[in-house]
This record gives C-alpha cells, structure tokens and sequence, in this order.
C-alpha cells in the first residue's frame, strides 16, 4: 500500500489565504490541486512537502473567458473542461489535440491546466502547448501579479518561477488572425508519458507568406523552441520541402535520452516526423482545412 | 483532522490524518470494500467512484479533499433493491470475468450514461481507457454499458426486470418440470 508520508493539510478559502498559508509554512508547503501528478510523487518519497495548501475550493481560478483578443484560462481548470470547451477549440485546435492524449479521462476529470504547467515535468503536454501559443503566465503573491512569459515561466525540469509564496493564477493566450496550432505525440499506450510529442503554430501573412511560426517538443530535451526549424519557414509560403527541412532541423536539435521508451535514434526520428505532421496540421487548418 | 462527507446519501464523519487517500477512507474507515484498490499509480481505474457525479481515481484523492463533497461507489449504485441498469448490463451481458475491475467499471460507465445516453462503441471504449480489465473482457464491457443504454432506468427498467424474472424463473420451471 502506498501513501504519502505524513504532512498537515490546510485548505484555502481565497487567493489571499492561500498566498498567507504557503508565507506562513514556508518553502515546505505545496500547493495542490487536482494532485494527479503530486499525490503519486508523494507516495513514492519523490515529493514530501512538510504542508498541503489544497486550492480546490477556489473557484474564481476554474474559467475561460475571452478578454478582446486575448484568451484567458485559470490556473483550476480541469483537463476535461478544456477539452469539452467548443471556444477553446476553435481558437487553438492544439490544445484539443494535446488534451486528448493528457492521461486518460479520468485523471483530466481532476487534473488542471495550472497543476500540469507548474509540476513543469520534461514529459508535460501543456508547457510545449503554453510555449508555441505564446501564452503568458500570470502569478500572484502577497506584492500583487508578476506576468511571465513561458520561457521566463519555465526554469527547467521540475523548476518553474513561481516562489514558494505564490500560485500561478491564470494564463493568458493571444488570438490571432490566419493563424492555427497541432500537436501530436507517440505514447506507448493509453495515459502514458510522452516518448516524443511535437506541437506547432502557425500564423500566415495577407499574402500566403508564414508571418510566424512556432516549434516546440516534449520529453526530448529541448527545453526551448527549435528556432532554427522556425527560421525556415517564416517569411517563405510553406511547401513539403521547407515542412521536411524543418522536421530535420528539429530533429537534430533536440537531445534526447535512451530509455525504455525508445533510443536516442529513434526519438530524433519521432521529433523530426512529428514536427513535420504538426506543420502540416496547424498550416491546414490556418487555411480553413481539416487535416 | 474531521473530515465529513456524503458517501452514498449518508453524511460520515471521521477523524483521519491529512495523508489518508480517499480509496483507503472507504475501505478502511468506512468498511466498503466494493471499491477496489489496484496498482495504486493511478493506471488501472480498480478504484474509480464518483466525487460529485464526476469519476475520480480514488487512489489520487485525498479524502480530506473530499471534505464536504458527496462520493458515490458501488454500494451506492443500486436504489431500494432495484439494480442500476448498468449493473443490469453487467450481469445480462455477462461483463466481466473476474470482477475486480467491475465496480470501478460500472461507476464511470454510469457518468457516462448520464451525459451521452447514446453513447457508440467508440465513446464508450474511450470513457474506460483509463481503466484496465486484466481478463480482457473489454468486449462483454462494452456489451453491457450498450445494454444499459437500451435499457434506461425509469423507461423501460419495469420490463428488463420483467425480462430477469423469465429468465430465472425459466430454468426453475424446467427443473419443477423434470
């Protein structure tokens, strides 16, 4: 039987008090929320926070709302609710694609978009989601907001820039016009971690031009985006043969580990396909298709 | 710490520590042992009860998380005597084999019910993909959440009723008969 090692519990009753809890006890408090990725680390002495300060009850952190052209998504919104949200994928198509392959739909019934980005686990769907949206971070201590991009947001594996004494509350997504988003991930079975995934967005020009383009990974080591497989396809109109530069790229960028998931040979070769599927998924569907 | 909830319709108290998970609370503090503890890493979906109508692996819940919320599990599936109907399934389709993944089977396929009474094939294989039956009886699984669907309480739960009466009233006429 596994359970945690002992800690005491307290739960918040606002975002103030919550801030007041975790300043109280220190660094060895913890926030948890849906606690799908916590509670087991905790069972297995990975995790052995001193104190718990249980966010659930704080429901003005569990919306979507659209602020002009901003999407805005807090911090307690289950997995679940994401994916059922017709707006949220409309908007970003990306994030129901990740979405579906977070866990399996049980835990998305608990686990939270703020959970998932702030365990920050190299394996993690959202991050690499958060980071080609060029989403923004916003967390709360007792000073007020602080507004993190997603690369000052993520400090490495298992490391975010939220102190001991905040939370991060919200995320906030830009809209953009001509613009779509995919990602796509090889698992071994159902609710496994990753053993790659890749995701993309794209954004296109008045003129059939790339105006922007983004490229990130997961559980491949590459902690930041593939710039150089960016650099390919912005400015230029996309074709097979820069979607195919640009898979090779990524594949060459990233550094991944042997594992039992799979070698290092063969994780380039998913970075490098996977790339390539996203591209040509996000710039499809900018152009009003379903791929 | 007091933690108080409603298990299927009665409000329990009990004073735990923080760390107890809510699998262990009902087994342990409450004696229902129709949820099953399984792989204890949230993989296998033996513990699956509902946390406000909303299946929860009940291995990666505090119960202290539950404190003031209402837990269905499957003793609390059954109304005065009268089967869920998606027990009714389990059973006519014969929808397990061992049965230690049952309840937590029939507790999420029940959710699922509720929100897509039409559920196809497909919907239903992926309501339960974060649940594992060791004997490979996903088939019989299926079988029995589709039968649950045809057969909705309060609709026509009268005449499935009417139907298991025949059926075990049937052979016992064959034997009186013999």
């Amino acid at each position: 039987m596994q359970i945690p090692a002992p800690f005491d519990y307290a739960k918040a009753t606002s975002l103030d008090d919550a801030v007041a809890l975790l300043s109280r006890y220190g660094e060895d408090a913890h926030v948890i929320a849906g606690g799908h990725s916590l509670l087991p680390m905790m069972k297995l002495r990975l995790a052995r926070p001193d104190w718990l300060i249980d966010i659930n009850d704080l429901h003005e952190l569990d919306f979507i709302r659209r602020e002009g052209d901003v999407l805005v998504v807090g911090a307690l919104t289950r997995h679940h609710t994401l994916l059922e949200s017709e707006e949220v994928q409309a908007l970003f198509p990306i994030i129901g694609d990740a979405e579906r392959v977070v866990a399996d739909p049980i835990v998305r019934n608990r686990g939270t978009l703020g959970g998932s980005l702030c365990q920050a686990d190299p394996a993690e769907d959202l991050s690499t989601v958060c980071t080609v949206l060029g989403a923004e971070a916003v967390v709360h201590g007792a000073s007020g907001d602080r507004v993190l991009s997603m690369d000052q947001f993520h400090v490495g594996p298992y490391e975010t820039a939220v102190a001991f004494d905040e939370v991060l509350t919200e995320v906030r997504i830009p809209i953009r016009p001509r613009s779509s988003s995919a990602y796509e991930k090889v698992e071994r079975r159902v609710g496994d971690w990753a053993v790659a995934a890749a995701g993309a967005s794209v954004t296109f020009a008045d003129d059939g031009t790339l105006a922007d383009v983004a490229i990130g990974t997961t559980a491949v080591g590459l902690e930041t985006r593939a710039s150089a497989a960016e650099a390919v396809l912005r400015g230029k109109v996309p074709t097979e043969e820069l979607i195919a530069e640009a898979g090779r790229l990524t594949g060459e960028a990233v550094d991944p580990m042997a594992d039992q998931r799979g070698s290092v040979e063969y994780k380039r070769h998913l970075a490098n396909e996977l790339t390539q599927r996203t591209l040509r998924k996000a710039i499809a569907r900018a152009q009003g298709q379903e791929a | 710490m007091l933690v108080t909830m409603t298990v299927n319709g009665t409000e329990v108290a009990r004073d735990i520590e923080p760390r107890v998970l809510l699998v262990h609370f009902l087994r342990e503090e409450l004696g229902m042992t129709g949820t099953h503890w399984g792989c204890d890493t949230s993989n296998c979906g033996a513990c699956v009860v509902q946390l406000d109508g909303t299946p929860v692996k009940s291995c990666t819940v505090l119960a202290a998380m539950a404190d003031g919320h209402s837990v269905k599990t499957v003793e609390g599936l059954a109304e005065g005597g009268t089967l869920d109907p998606i027990q009714q399934g389990f059973m006519e389709e014969h929808g397990l084999q061992c049965g230690f993944c049952t309840p937590g089977m029939m507790l999420t396929t029940n959710a699922l019910l509720k929100e897509n009474p039409n559920p196809t094939e497909t919907d239903i294989r992926e309501a339960i993909s974060g649940q594992i039956c060791r004997c490979t009886g996903y088939a019989t699984i299926v079988r029995a959440v589709q039968w649950a669907a045809e057969h909705p309480a309060g609709g026509d739960a009268a005449a499935a009723e009417a139907g298991t009466e025949a059926s075990v009233a049937e052979p016992e006429k064959e034997v009186a008969g013999a």
